[in-house]
């Protein structure tokens, strides 16, 4: 098995131009492309070295990979929160000094300056995604503003759709019921809270429908199925930015999950890797990359420095979960909570669901 | 005894047609009495319309017109359950599923029969065909004449006045075909019901009926008793189906009562019984068997025509010697003889004189 | 007549048996090489890996390979004995060990399957286990207190050996106590055993619908004429060469809220614009959806075994004096019995693994057990998915059994 690693990784090192002085391994498509037009054009013409992007589905896979087999051909990866702390955990990341991140333009360390839990160990975030709610404005001209709304069938009439799953929604729910976003997971731990939790949802459970792939809430709202639904934020934003579609969101209540930078454990470059991430997550370099896609910068000083979308005429700001109005009730997601309660919530929650 | 109670309208056909595409007729007016207690067959090539009359009678199929009566009693829109008529299929149609005395219990079951009865009659029922030790077998553990027998009995157990026969012996080989015709004939006769048999074997029919009914072409070409049918054949179609015959055509030169003269066409004169010719001049075709053909002049009528004929071929069959001859221009006149002591030995190639009795010569239809 | 309890002899005086099998084992060689391909597929592609998956759901060595020393622990001492300082200072000595070998996630999730909340635990008392000083209970206690539950011990005594039913124990609703005892999870939490129930009962519906829907097409396939039989039978099939989720999906289009069929009703008057029928993402949804998906799986062999009932049976019964009715009940349905039984099995083995369909159309409390199982892949909590496919495995093969009791395998006709 390891041979067949070896010979692999070794492929893709030679796929990759040995003239190369950073390698950095992204998800493809346009948020690799945020990711160049961002971070590594910028740093090589500031810095003269050359940084590579290399694709994957899923990159905690093959750098787990290329670690296991001593031959490490990448630099840096972008992760999920999740495969973050894992790889962590299993001691296969080098960890990360916060230290060495530059602080804001104002001189907030950096430690400060990055959302609350942003930066772990082994990880720099570096752009936000939500979980949040949307609605069709045809049929809310006086929209909904809060959390609650979204649970309150008597003032908003109309089916609702959510995520099938505990994650997210519980939290929504607790918001909703008026728990302050910082107390969300200290109540969840509790069996009273874990109740609550659901007896908020008990109220709109029978007009729910469940989703399960992110691209299905836009076409649930889109087929006029529902009134409401929570999404990806960057869904809504498409359909609404790109596709004219009457949505809006409302950030009320907002959970926010990161993607992440980490270094692997024996990375070829890893001085040179440090400086590139240190580049790469500072104010300006995050702040840009919201012209390209429409997820938030990790740091709090990049808000204000968030322009246009790229199609010249949309205003980003308004549209990142990390923006200062919509971070005014927000919950960063708990990794540590969900792999402690994944299993017993999701049991509850299906219990729940599959209860009438 | 069974003639005693013999009315001859237990089952009758009046004006009765059947079409199926609303274009051609596949039974054409047909109108047949059959007697109580009567063996009849119904005899024809496939497509004669046969079976289409006997499913009409079973209830399987609606008479586009006319009436189908049982006993008296217009039946043509009773359903064949309640008609009580017994039939055998040509393929048995024993039900798989059922052990032999289910099979025969199943008619008396629906005609709510308590079980003691039940179980009395289809004991008599399968003694009745020697078939008392099968009652828990399958149907697919029995040989196929032993499932004849109990599609028999099965036929039987509910004592129906009359049963209905499609083919029933098609599927046995010969020798157990001929000893069932046996039995069946055996048991129309001792039990005194009424049959309707169906067949497109002429020997079968022959053998069993009291009454045969040739059809072709939608219609009854002949109702007669085999010894009929066999020796006056009154047409030409009913000729060539039963029996062998030889056929020769002409012309009628002399006609005076039951005596005709016809002229071949190639030009000799034979002696023949006018069937279906009424003028001299007309076209006809003379049917005769061929163990009515005689070679010896000393066995002819006084007064008979003889006309030349060329031995081809001899055949040796055991009981008959079958001779193959040229005559009036054709290769396939047959003659049998009888394989007796003292028999004229003929040879290929021999030319002798040939002859028949005038009534055995039936001058029919030309066809 | 020779005696004929003497064995028989081939003419040069072989024993009969043994030439005949002499004879026969070229032959049976020949069968075997010819097999043998299939028999190594099977083998390598069914048989493994559910041998794995089997394994998988009674086995597990996250925790019992990094935890050294307590496992020692355990052994020396019974059940029920409150862990004193050795037991702490073995949990001291593995929490150190897991830090070094960066284990302390795997050896939490381990235990986080059968008590939630306590993966974190490890990870953060790992963290700190260099700094851990003697007395190790007081030590411990002081970094979390969780680790004087008596729940967490009796759950780390468990897993302290690889081989164990505790992934069998979830899937049935239980949970350990303390004690070491076992008891059911409180009702707000029990959903396996509920949902296996469900599972089968819709299952058995779904198979019961199909087979009402497909006898009297299956009739009609037999009876008609060969050419417009293949018709109607391309029909029949026409579902099977169109990708699954396209056919989910049409459903989807059909019987949403706005779908086809509402909005027929609404414009016929039927049903208010308010009042439109929900009939996907719920149960109903999921019977429709799978009902026509495994529709021709009953009738195929239906049809198979109708074709081969001779109409002749039919007219006999009548001629025997049965009615329609009778003739149906008595004769031209247990006829069909091997046919039933076998698209019912079939139907009903399909619906008890379905996964798509309900997963895309069965919304809240359409869900069948099967959803379970890929959730659980997902969180990569393979053990628990095991077990309850192996317990889903069980019930089939029961089921196989109760049929071949009640009907008889032999029986079964598919086509």
């Amino acid at each position: 098995m390891k041979k067949l690693l070896a010979v692999s990784t070794a492929l893709t090192a030679i796929a990759a131009p040995a003239l190369a002085d950073v390698t950095v391994m992204s998800w493809g498509g346009s948020y690799a492309t945020s990711q160049v037009e961002a971070y590594i054009k910028p740093y090589t013409a500031e810095t003269g070295v050359k940084v590579n992007m290399v694709d994957a589905d899923n990159p905690a896979t093959p750098v787990k990979a290329m670690v296991e087999a001593n031959n490490v051909t990448v630099d840096i990866a972008d992760v999920e929160y999740a495969d973050a702390i894992r790889l962590c955990d299993e001691g296969m990341l080098e960890e990360i000094d916060p230290a060495m991140l530059p602080p804001a333009p104002d001189g907030t360390p950096a430690t400060e300056d990055f959302l609350p839990g942003a930066l772990t160990d082994c990880a720099v975030s570096t752009i936000v995604f939500s979980t949040v709610f949307a609605y069709d404005t045809s049929k809310f001209p006086e929209g909904p503003k809060s959390i609650a709304d979204f649970f309150d069938l008597e003032k908003f009439p109309g089916k609702r759709a959510m995520r099938k799953g505990a994650k997210a929604n519980l939290e929504m729910a607790l918001m909703a019921d008026g728990v302050p976003a910082a107390d969300v997971y200290a109540t969840l731990e509790t069996p009273e809270g874990v109740d609550r939790a659901f007896a908020t949802l008990d109220k709109i459970k029978k007009d729910t429908i469940w989703w399960e792939a992110g691209a299905q809430p836009p076409q649930l709202l889109a087929d006029g199925e529902v009134a409401m639904t929570t999404a990806y934020n960057g869904r809504i934003f498409a359909a609404a930015v790109t596709e004219g579609k009457p949505f809006a969101v409302v950030w009320d209540g907002q959970v926010y999950e990161y993607d992440l930078f980490v270094i692997p454990k024996g990375a070829p470059n890893l001085e040179e890797a440090k400086k590139f991430l240190a580049f790469a997550t500072d104010t300006q370099r995050l702040a840009d990359q919201a012209k390209w896609i429409s997820y938030g910068p990790a740091r709090k000083s990049s808000g204000a420095l968030v322009g246009l979308f790229m199609d010249g005429k949309t205003e980003m700001g308004p549209h990142m979960p990390t923006s200062a109005e919509n971070l005014t009730n927000a919950l960063p997601s708990s990794y540590e909570f969900w792999v402690d309660r994944d299993s017993e919530l999701n049991e509850r929650f299906n219990a729940w669901l599959a209860a009438n | 005894m069974a003639s005693e109670t013999r009315s001859d309208d237990f089952v009758v056909f009046d004006h009765v047609q059947k079409s199926y595409d609303g274009v051609s007729l596949v039974v054409k007016d047909l109108n047949l009495n059959i007697g109580k207690g009567e063996f009849l067959t119904m005899l024809g090539p496939s497509g004669s319309g046969k079976t289409t009359c006997l499913m009409m009678l079973a209830g399987f199929e609606t008479a586009t017109h006319g009436e189908i009566r049982l006993d008296g009693r217009n039946i043509n829109l009773v359903p064949p359950h309640k008609r009580g008529i017994g039939m055998v299929f040509q393929n048995y149609a024993l039900f798989p599923h059922m052990t032999v005395g289910e099979n025969l219990s199943f008619p008396l079951e629906v005609r709510g029969m308590g079980k003691d009865e039940r179980e009395t009659k289809i004991k008599r029922a399968l003694d009745m065909v020697q078939m008392g030790a099968f009652a828990n077998r399958r149907p697919a553990q029995l040989s196929g004449g032993q499932q004849q027998r109990i599609a028999l009995a099965r036929a039987l157990v509910f004592d129906p006045a009359l049963v209905l026969m499609d083919e029933p012996l098609g599927a046995l080989d010969k020798q157990l075909r001929e000893h069932m015709q046996f039995e069946i004939k055996h048991l129309h006769e001792s039990l005194g019901i009424t049959v309707v048999y169906v067949t497109h074997d002429q020997g079968e029919a022959l053998t069993m009926s009291d009454r045969v009914a040739v059809f072709n072409d939608g219609r009854i070409q002949q109702l007669a008793p085999p010894a009929d049918l066999y020796e006056r054949p009154d047409n030409s179609f009913v000729a060539q189906f039963i029996g062998e015959n030889n056929k020769l055509t002409g012309a009628v030169e002399e006609l005076s009562g039951d005596k005709a003269l016809v002229r071949l066409s190639t030009g000799e004169l034979i002696d023949a019984t006018p069937v279906n010719v009424t003028a001299k001049g007309q076209q006809t075709l003379v049917s005769i068997r061929p163990e009515r053909v005689e070679f010896k002049p000393e066995m002819m009528p006084p007064g008979a025509h003889m006309i030349d004929a060329t031995v081809l071929e001899i055949i040796y069959m055991g009981d008959i010697l079958r001779a193959r001859l040229r005559v009036a221009g054709h290769d396939d006149f047959v003659m049998k003889m009888r394989n007796t002591i003292g028999q004229t030995k003929l040879s290929p190639g021999q030319q002798i004189k040939i002859g028949w009795h005038p009534a055995d010569a039936r001058a029919l239809d030309p066809m | 007549m020779t005696d004929t309890t003497a064995p028989l002899t081939t003419a040069d005086g072989r024993p009969l048996k043994a030439a005949l099998a002499a004879a026969q084992s070229r032959a049976r060689r020949k069968a075997f090489f010819l097999v043998a391909p299939l028999l190594l597929f099977v083998v390598v592609t069914f048989i493994i890996p559910i041998g794995q998956m089997l394994q998988r759901s009674v086995y597990h060595d996250g925790f019992s390979k990094e935890a050294l020393n307590l496992a020692a622990w355990f052994d020396a001492n019974p059940e029920g004995t409150a862990p004193d300082e050795a037991a702490f200072a073995a949990l001291a000595a593995d929490l150190r060990q897991m830090k070094d070998n960066k284990s302390a996630g795997e050896a939490g999730t381990r235990i986080n399957y059968t008590v939630p909340g306590t993966r974190s635990l490890f990870t953060s008392s790992a963290r700190g286990a260099d700094k851990l000083e003697p007395p190790f209970k007081e030590a411990l206690l002081a970094q979390d207190k969780k680790w004087g539950d008596p729940l967490i011990w009796s759950a780390m005594r468990a897993a302290s050996s690889p081989w164990t039913s505790d992934f069998y124990l979830i899937a049935t609703d239980r949970a350990r106590t303390a004690d070491g005892g076992i008891e059911q999870v409180p009702e707000k939490e029990r959903i396996y055993i509920w949902l296996f129930a469900k599972t089968f009962v819709l299952s058995a519906l779904i198979t019961g619908i199909c087979l009402l829907l497909a006898f009297p097409i299956a009739h009609l396939l037999a009876t008609l004429p060969m050419a417009r039989a293949n018709l109607l039978m391309i029909l029949v099939l026409l579902p099977f060469w169109t990708s699954l989720l396209v056919r989910t999906t049409s459903w989807i289009v059909l019987l949403q809220g706005q779908g086809v069929v509402n909005n027929i009703l609404v414009s016929l008057g039927l049903v208010s614009d308010d009042g439109r029928i929900t009939m996907i993402y719920n149960q109903t949804g999921t019977i429709i959806v799978m009902t026509h998906i495994l529709l021709p799986f009953m009738v195929l062999p239906l049809y198979s075994v109708m074709r081969t009932i001779k109409p002749s049976y039919a007219r006999a019964a009548r001629s025997l004096g049965a009615t329609s009715w009778t003739t149906f009940r008595r004769i031209y349905l247990p006829q069909t019995l091997p046919g039933i039984g076998a698209g019912a099995l079939l139907v009903f083995i399909l619906a008890v693994g379905y996964y798509i369909t309900p997963a895309l159309v069965g919304g809240a409390d359409g869900q069948l057990i099967s959803n379970l199982i890929q959730f659980h892949m997902s969180k990569s909590n393979w053990s628990l998915a095991a077990a309850l496919s192996g317990m889903l495995l069980l019930g089939v093969l029961l089921l196989y059994w109760l049929y071949d009791r009640l009907v008889g395998i032999d029986k079964l006709k598919l086509g």
